[in-house]
């Protein structure tokens, strides 16, 4: 029997921009967590009746469920709020529905760290704990900043090399009405920005904000009666690798490798063929770590292959179409759902990829994951 | 420095990772091997992560390892570290295969400092280093490392 297959069809989020304006006072995430539920929901022509399954993440499912009504799903599960969790939260729904364990499955995420002061560096959140504090060693931040300053000694790649993702991220994100940072920014801009882990600049990192996303998932079976075109997971593929510090001492190169690997095989589709990339960026080193890993760019040669008009909207193949999270917002990677679901129906405005069929989503993390979404 | 502040961030003293403290105030980097394959780990662990041996031994490293990269911390994410900014830090490979992240003792030495520079030397992938051992504000002696030529060696 072949293997049943899987949409997601619909989604929701919040105006990210309107959230970054106003932190007056923290905003509740099971509120912002319901609008975007409700508007997933709304996307696609469901009710609560319908969702049998229930993933959360950084949210708890109590209390969401008793928010919004969802009070008897099949299935429920809370997974950790880091932005690994992402392509995680997809791969689990995509699993329940195909298993037959559950049949529309809602995957929730919401935070407030933005109103609620969370720390991302400094704090017990740490990834490798006191025997690197005590040296003042903190954040993910400087974990991937290490990992970069190696690469590019390795690669001789100068102190501009990540000055295209910047400016790309934010020209995406100038036609991005949710976009929380919709002002472009030139060459010179990029390079007087301070540094927080030398050798990253304040522009290399992710906007912590407020914010949720909701997407719902289905069989394509039951995709095809429901309100808009559906979005095929055409594949899904994922691999840890797990280890006290956020650095891995290729890079995540192997890993990611493995994953493509299994992906585009999945698949039957490869790097020539993807008409859009969402490329989960903490730090914009991340990106070239992921290019490389998954074929689109040689090794040690993403940095300059990002400087050759592949990756701008017009580009062969654009990246981060939102703004991604230095422009868009952070959402820890489920932003990026959204934003391909977007791609492919054809509703992303002034940023739409012209022929938009495929989209491929990848996180380089301690799991790597990645999707390819198709257009049927 | 804030003394109270840094002394919150030391990893408390622990019956199974005493002997790595000790090694540090007796001025020997101090690992635990394990008994049945010998491979080397840090931090201290209940078991040996290739074999799952429950028994191993503190044997006494080398001291010696290889910068694998380093950066220079701006952010002031720490209170204790917040006059030290910035501050560079360092991943060291040591000799017998654990990665740990340290500082230079150069680069905290009062001369480099009257010279104007905090994390003003180059350094170069995959240089050779050493550890040293400092008492640090409050007491507790930490490895550092150093790229100097390695005393007594």
């Amino acid at each position: 029997m072949a293997m049943k297959d899987v949409a997601i069809v619909g989604v929701g989020s919040s105006d990210f921009r309107r959230l970054y304006a106003d932190k007056s006072q923290p905003n509740d995430v099971y509120q912002l967590a319901a609008e975007a539920f409700r508007d997933a929901l709304d996307d696609c022509g469901a009710t609560q009746q319908d969702i049998d399954g229930l993933i959360c993440t950084n949210i708890k499912y109590g209390q969401f469920g008793e928010t919004v009504g969802l009070t008897g799903p099949g299935f429920v599960h809370d997974l950790e709020g880091t932005g690994r969790m992402a392509g995680i939260s997809l791969q689990e729904a995509c699993a329940l529905v195909r298993s037959g364990m559950a049949d529309m499955v809602a995957c929730v995420y919401a935070t407030n760290g933005r109103t609620a002061g969370t720390k991302y560096g400094g704090g017990d959140a740490d990834p490798a704990g006191a025997y690197d504090a005590m040296y003042g060693m903190t954040s993910t931040g400087a974990y991937v900043s290490m990992m970069y300053q190696r690469y590019q000694a390795m690669y001789g790649a100068p102190d501009d090399a990540l000055a295209p993702l910047a400016i790309n991220n934010r020209a995406n994100g100038a036609r991005n009405p949710i976009a929380v940072f919709q002002k472009e920014i030139d060459h010179d801009e990029y390079l007087s920005s301070r540094f927080i882990a030398e050798p990253l600049r304040l522009l290399d990192y992710c906007i912590i904000n407020d914010g949720a996303v909701a997407f719902i998932v289905t069989s394509l079976d039951r995709a095809r009666d429901m309100r808009k075109k559906p979005v095929r997971v055409a594949a899904t593929a994922g691999k840890a690798e797990l280890s006290r510090s956020y650095i891995s001492p290729d890079f995540y190169f192997e890993t990611s490798v493995a994953v493509a690997d299994r992906l585009y095989q999945a698949a039957g589709i490869g790097p020539d063929q993807i008409d859009c990339m969402q490329v989960y960026d903490n730090f914009l080193p991340t990106i070239l770590f992921t290019l490389e890993g998954f074929g689109h760019a040689p090794r040690g040669g993403s940095w300059e292959w990002i400087r050759d008009g592949w990756i701008e909207l017009g580009g062969k193949r654009p990246l981060n179409t939102s703004g991604g999270h230095t422009s868009e917002s952070y959402m820890q990677g489920f932003a990026f759902h959204v934003e391909a679901v977007r791609q492919l129906r054809g509703e992303a405005g002034d940023r739409q990829v012209e022929n938009c069929n495929t989209v491929q989503y990848m996180c380089v993390s301690p799991i790597v994951t990645s999707h390819i979404f198709v257009a049927d | 420095m804030d003394v109270a502040a840094y002394a919150k961030l030391l990893p408390d003293i622990t019956p199974r990772n005493k002997p790595f403290w000790d090694g540090c105030a007796a001025g020997e980097l101090r690992l635990q091997k394990c008994a049945d394959c010998g491979r080397y780990r840090f931090p201290d662990a209940p078991v040996c992560p290739e074999c799952l041996s429950s028994s191993a031994s503190w044997e006494t490293a080398s001291g010696a390892g290889t910068i694998w990269s380093w950066c220079t911390m701006h952010q002031k994410y720490f209170a204790a570290f917040a006059d030290e900014v910035p501050y560079r830090l360092v991943y060291v490979r040591l000799a017998e295969g654990p990665l740990v992240i340290s500082v230079l003792a150069e680069d905290s030495d009062d001369s480099a400092a009257d010279s104007g520079g905090t994390s003003s030397k180059e350094l170069r992938l995959d240089q050779p280093v050493h550890a040293v051992f400092r008492p640090r504000p409050g007491g507790r002696v930490i490895p550092q490392f150093s790229t100097g030529a390695a005393a007594g060696m």
